[in-house]
């Protein structure tokens, strides 16, 4: 299951998608992120539970703000997973 | 803005007991409660068949609103609590159903009960309400493949289509069908800001454009708005929608147009209990006897 | 040499009239609908303060969005350009400007009046001053006096919302929990700071920032920004029309 955390508004687009199929719960992304915002989060995958890593709740809203800094060449989370369970997607109107 | 005021699309507290079932035969009896932000559900399964369901306000979501809303279901059957074999607690934010054997995220439930309720063509459902707008792709299974949800901003939202219902002096009942009353659609206004579109919608009224007109612009704009968030899941037949907005025929046919197909209709729930409204309590009530037949293994 | 800024913003249109460096008239108006039609008419309105006429005006710029609306302007400049010029004149040693307008944030890294790089953060009312007045009338207090209220308490609560229009139904759920109207003002403050200290952060936080722009008149923004930067902000007078001082230097 993926899930997009973020969102779309006047400005642009700015998402961070998990993959929580791929996600093997080794948490270096939690580790590397310099402002944070992930966690480990336990879902439901065929009736087991699985730590997967999360976008923490008070941050979804702000991605544009939080994340300002690792885009566009050095996003943090996404170089430190091995299973490339983690991608980004930002895309600012101009 | 009091409470009463945010049902957007006013519904009544009921429940409902599916005739000619008896519980009695059945081997495995579940429950499924969904603690909403607005409403409180509860759906009672019998060997993975609709028995019983409720719907109640969920007030000030304390942990009273789980046991409300199930006894108010228990009440219209011949139930007891300790009947019960299995229960999954569902809803928004922190869940609070303390009688729960287990708790799962309310986008599984809602996923698996759209499953239960239209079949296992369903791919693509958007659940809009009042406050936020949820984008879900599932399988044939309704497991979850992919999910976006948005409560940033309020366009789309129920709270987006009541601005504009402020502005233009109408009950936010009535803007979906006035929409649909013109000639052809106009151009839509901003779809991405529910401020700016709004005052776009000023400098038309001052031009001259009648309400008919202006909402019919607004409900495009906020159609491709929930066009844009599925496109990003990935849109595929059938698909559904559910949540309070689903009955704003201005903005759904809209939006219907824009991807080429209709969504399906709702089915006849007053016989079988398939209540959109539930879904993700049904879902939660599926999830319980899937877990209960685990542990017995 | 007399020349006149014209500086066209979200919300409002401001006009300066500038004698080499001395402002001789100024005036503020709202944008409307049809900027050609009433242009003529506010003006003429400024050039009647300055006791002038057209002819009297060698130069006439504009600057801000839709520069090309104005038919008898003689030239135009960037908005950043603009108060890159605002912010050097004044302040001779800034580095950085922050404009904060209604609806757009600007964020201007520059050296002796030269842009070198900036950010800007519009298409979304949250970010700037309609958010602000969102806010002050759900709590049913003016700007002012949501700032000064801002001032009197050190307790902050979380800001979920970052949308404009939930950010009413947010403040009136607070206010039924209870919370104090100087938490929620001072809350709202530190959250528009945070948002323009991400944008600025990433090109460089200068200890020489002015804020200009509508809302660095107000006291309650400009105590949170000073807190989250961690430097002392100059502000000039008349920072709403930095924009159009700026266009006249």
């Amino acid at each position: 299951m993926i899930t997009y955390y973020g969102y779309k508004d006047g400005s642009g687009e700015y998402f961070i998608s998990i993959d929580s199929d791929k996600c093997n719960g080794c948490g270096e992304c939690i580790e590397k992120c310099p402002k944070k915002i992930l966690k480990l989060e336990t879902v439901m995958i065929n009736l087991e539970d699985k730590l997967v890593s999360s976008v923490k709740e008070e941050f979804r809203r702000q991605i544009k703000y939080v994340c300002n800094n690792c885009h566009p060449d050095n996003i943090l989370c996404v170089l430190s997973c091995k299973e490339k369970a983690i991608t980004t997607i930002w895309n600012q109107e101009r | 803005m009091t409470e009463e005021k945010k049902e957007y699309w006013r519904w009544k507290e009921y429940r409902k007991t599916i005739e000619g079932k008896d519980w009695k035969t059945g081997k495995i009896i579940t429950a499924g409660i969904d603690i909403g932000s607005i409403g409180s559900k509860a759906v009672i399964m019998v060997d993975g068949e609709i028995y019983a369901l409720g719907i109640i306000r969920t007030g000030s979501n304390s942990p009273d609103s789980a046991k409300r809303v199930l006894d108010f279901t228990l009440e219209g059957t011949d139930l007891k609590f300790e009947n019960i074999n299995y229960i999954v607690g569902t809803g928004y934010g922190r869940v609070n159903v303390p009688m729960a054997n287990k708790t799962i995220t309310e986008i599984s439930c809602h996923a698996k009960g759209a499953n239960f309720i239209w079949g296992d063509s369903v791919r693509t459902v958007l659940d809009v309400g009042g406050q936020d707008i949820k984008a879900i792709s599932i399988d044939e299974k309704g497991n979850v493949v992919s999910f976006l949800m948005n409560d940033k901003c309020a366009a789309g939202t129920g709270r987006g289509m009541e601005v504009i219902a402020d502005l233009l002096s109408l009950p936010i009942e009535e803007i979906g069908e006035a929409s649909l009353k013109v000639k052809e659609d106009p151009p839509p206004l901003n779809c991405t800001c529910v401020v700016f579109a709004k005052s776009e919608a000023v400098s038309l009224l001052r031009k001259g454009w009648t309400k008919e007109k202006v909402l019919a612009a607004y409900c495009r704009a906020m159609a491709q708005r929930m066009f844009d968030l599925l496109k990003r899941i990935g849109i595929k037949k059938d698909f559904v929608v559910t949540g309070g907005q689903s009955k704003n025929i201005g903005t759904v046919s809209r939006l219907e147009s824009l991807l080429g197909f209709k969504r399906l209709q709702v089915p006849d729930w007053e016989k079988n209990g398939k209540d959109p409204m539930v879904a993700g309590a049904i879902g939660a009530a599926i999830f319980a006897k899937a877990l209960y037949e685990k542990s017995k293994k | 040499m007399i020349k006149a800024g014209i500086d066209i913003g979200a919300k409002n249109i401001k006009i300066v009239i500038m004698k080499d460096s001395e402002i001789l008239a100024k005036g503020v108006f709202l944008s409307g609908i049809d900027i050609k039609v009433f242009i003529n008419e506010i003006f003429n309105k400024v050039l009647k303060d300055a006791n002038l006429s057209k002819e009297n005006i060698s130069q006439i710029i504009v600057t801000g969005v839709g520069t090309d609306l104005i038919p008898f302007a003689t030239n135009k400049i960037s908005i950043v350009s603009a108060i890159a010029k605002t912010a050097n004149f004044y302040f001779p040693e800034s580095k950085m400007v922050i404009d904060v307008g209604a609806e757009e944030t600007r964020i201007v890294k520059c050296n002796k009046g030269a842009v070198l790089d900036f950010a800007l953060n519009d298409k979304c009312a949250a970010g700037a001053g309609l958010f602000l007045e969102a806010i002050s009338r759900a709590l049913e207090v003016s700007l002012e006096e949501m700032g000064r209220l801002s001032l009197k308490t050190e307790n902050t609560v979380p800001i979920n919302t970052q949308c404009v229009i939930f950010a009413e139904s947010e403040v009136v759920s607070l206010i039924h929990r209870k919370t104090p109207k100087e938490d929620i003002a001072r809350s709202v403050y530190d959250s528009m700071a945070s948002r323009v200290y991400s944008l600025a952060s990433k090109l460089g936080i200068e200890q020489n920032t002015v804020v200009v722009g509508g809302v660095a008149k107000d006291i309650g923004f400009l105590d949170s920004l000073k807190r989250k930067l961690g430097v002392n902000l100059l502000v000039p007078d008349n920072p709403e029309f930095a924009g159009a001082i700026g266009a006249c230097l």
